[in-house]
């Protein structure tokens, strides 16, 4: 909270209100540039795709037909589902990890040992998309695979076998992890690091161990940036597509070209040239983001900084 | 355990076991992670080193030799005339381009939002918060028929511009001096005569550096990875980036396309090179700026 704090200190009453005057006309020139690409590249891009989902393709308004539509459409409900599974596997796994690894990190390690850590988790950080989907084709391959023997002790010994359809969310979630994580604990290790000397200092001589310390201070100190992650991870968990649909090329089609809802959305576009359908599943979930947002935004406080 | 012992002896006597079992557990869960997240990459690593032969038959991390590396680049090279070295310059063209255009128009904006009190700000902190959050495949789809209906698609600009777009780095930048830079240190600039431009290049900007850093960071990377967008939008295989063109070296790839790879020499080992080749400049760009991403991530005027 002191972090937050220090912006409360308020300077005289009409000194800030000219100040408001002043940088507001200045305001609105340093967003300008910004606002544009927002009303290019975010704002009307949405309305567009409300549009398109009330509207059929001759531009008829037809209420909530797409949405019924795609909802019936047989692929729908496991589209969803799988991404449901994902999502709560991998926040789960992505928060209790890196809030825990980066708070050892950040703990009694020598600075040196701890950003050498930081640096090898991050390494896979680089292999995003594609490359870090490919990587994962070898890894899980039983010919090739390092760790084929892991594989095996589990009874998949052909890449067939690892890829059943049950074990797809968990697998996804090692990709996700594992080119993520890194990211996001040099980014958790900074928010601790943020967090005065003289806190730790006062809750250590209260009596607090490295663990009371973690969970009473620092947590709750970098919880702002915990409802952070959790937000841009759904968000980008929501939007799997590069994964499933080269795990579909790669196996030769044992892995469905609609697993995930933006694949369904894509054979809806541009297989199937339904773009109002497209446009509903895509909406589905925007409402599903947003919702999930908010929530995350009203519990962490996460405008707090802002209520002045 | 008799109350004749002092409770400060007690403490240390119950606290070692416990200390040594939480520092074993910190330790087996670090050496964890490092295994599976440094494996992976040092097996790609090695797999150009072998003919596809020995990465199958090999011990998995074992090393082949430096002349197949050299075999393997050729391979790569001769594809489809270079293809691989036009599609990373495509690649260095649409991050680098994106990414001045995010700064140019993140930084400033991120810093008004923070400071700077104007009609509308309330309304553009939420659409941005909103868009943020909204997954971006979302908009792939309508941004593609924008870019249609204005006859870009196939342009340089119907990849560069989308990408520019970045409302996570104007969040970054707008935490970031909302938490670090007190306002009274704006508030005096403003009493000494400074204009609100020379307070936001003389004060702001170089206390900024740190997150302008980061915001660098993560639009190049995101920008360089992006595959969805650039996939839609650019028809051609001579405008792919180095990541769609690896979606078509996957599917000419024999052991994964039996048809379209005929003929080609592009097996794992080629393939394992173009990864290692396509995120090189990632890598090395971490490599460089780590320090001022760990050291600079928040730390601002709040700590003196």
């Amino acid at each position: 909270m002191t972090v937050l704090d220090t912006q409360h200190v308020t300077s005289a009453p009409r000194r800030r209100d000219s100040s408001r005057r002043r940088g507001g006309r200045a305001g609105y020139l340093f967003v300008a540039g910004y606002a544009i690409l927002l009303l290019a590249f975010g704002v009307f891009p949405t309305v567009y795709s409300l549009y398109l989902s009330l509207t059929n393709d001759r531009g008829q308004f037809t209420g909530i037909n797409q949405f019924t539509k795609v909802m019936g459409d047989y692929r729908f409900v496991p589209a969803f589902t799988n991404i449901l599974f994902y999502l709560v596997m991998w926040l789960v796994v992505l928060v209790v990890l890196t809030v825990l690894v980066a708070v050892v990190l950040r703990g009694r390690m020598k600075p040196g040992l701890s950003a050498v850590f930081r640096f090898l988790y991050y390494i896979p950080g680089a292999l995003a998309g594609v490359a870090s989907v490919l990587v994962w084709l070898f890894m899980l391959d039983p010919a090739v695979s390092p760790v084929s023997w892991v594989l095996d002790a589990m009874g998949k010994d052909t890449f067939a076998a690892v890829l059943s359809p049950g074990d797809l969310p968990v697998i996804f979630v090692l990709i996700a992890f594992w080119t993520g994580a890194g990211g996001w604990i040099v980014v958790m290790y900074g928010a601790l690091n943020n967090i005065p000397d003289e806190v730790i200092e006062a809750a250590r001589m209260d009596g607090a161990g490295p663990w009371k310390t973690a969970w009473h201070i620092q947590i709750p100190m970098i919880r702002q940036w915990i409802a952070y992650m959790t937000i841009l991870a759904f968000a980008a968990g929501t939007q799997l597509f590069v994964e499933p649909q080269l795990l579909q090329t790669a196996s030769l089609g044992r892995v469905s070209p609609t697993w995930s809802p933006n694949q369904l959305a894509y054979v809806f576009a541009f297989q199937q040239g339904d773009f109002n359908g497209a446009a509903a599943i895509s909406v589905f979930l925007l409402v599903l983001g947003v919702i999930v947002a908010g929530l995350l935004v009203w519990r962490s406080d996460m405008f707090k900084l802002d209520e002045k | 355990m008799t109350y004749t012992a002092s409770g400060s002896a007690t403490r240390p006597q119950r606290g070692k076991p416990s200390r040594a079992l939480s520092v074993l557990v910190v330790g087996v869960l670090l050496t964890a992670l490092l295994v599976f997240f440094v494996l992976p990459v040092l097996w790609l690593l090695l797999a150009p080193t072998k003919t596809a032969a020995q990465i199958t038959h090999d011990s998995p991390l074992s090393f082949g030799s430096f002349a197949q590396i050299g075999k393997a680049w050729h391979h790569l090279v001769d594809f489809q005339d270079g293809a691989l070295l036009l599609w990373l310059r495509n690649s260095a063209v649409y991050s680098g381009g994106s990414l001045i255009l995010t700064l140019v128009t993140s930084v400033p904006a991120g810093y008004a939002l923070a400071l700077t009190r104007f009609r509308g700000r309330k309304l553009l902190l939420t659409v941005t918060l909103i868009t943020m959050i909204m997954p971006s495949a979302t908009l792939v789809l309508p941004i593609f028929l924008e870019l249609n209906r204005f006859h870009l698609i196939g342009t340089v600009w119907s990849v560069i511009l989308p990408m520019a777009f970045y409302p996570f780095g104007v969040y970054l930048v707008y935490i970031y001096f909302a938490t670090s830079l007190p306002r009274e240190i704006l508030a005096a600039a403003r009493i000494d005569g400074c204009s609100e431009w020379q307070i936001f290049k003389l004060i702001a900007l170089p206390l900024a550096k740190p997150v302008i850093g980061l915001v660098a960071f993560f639009s190049f990377v995101g920008n360089w990875n992006n595959f969805f967008l650039p996939y839609l939008v650019l028809p051609n295989s001579d405008q792919f980036p180095v990541q769609v063109g690896l979606n078509q070296l996957l599917s000419s790839t024999p052991a994964f396309n039996p048809v379209a790879g005929a003929g080609l020499n592009i097996t794992i080992p080629e393939l394992a090179l173009a990864i290692i080749i396509a995120i090189l400049p990632v890598l090395a760009l971490f490599l460089f700026s780590q320090r001022t991403l760990v050291s600079g991530m928040l730390a601002g005027a709040t700590k003196e």
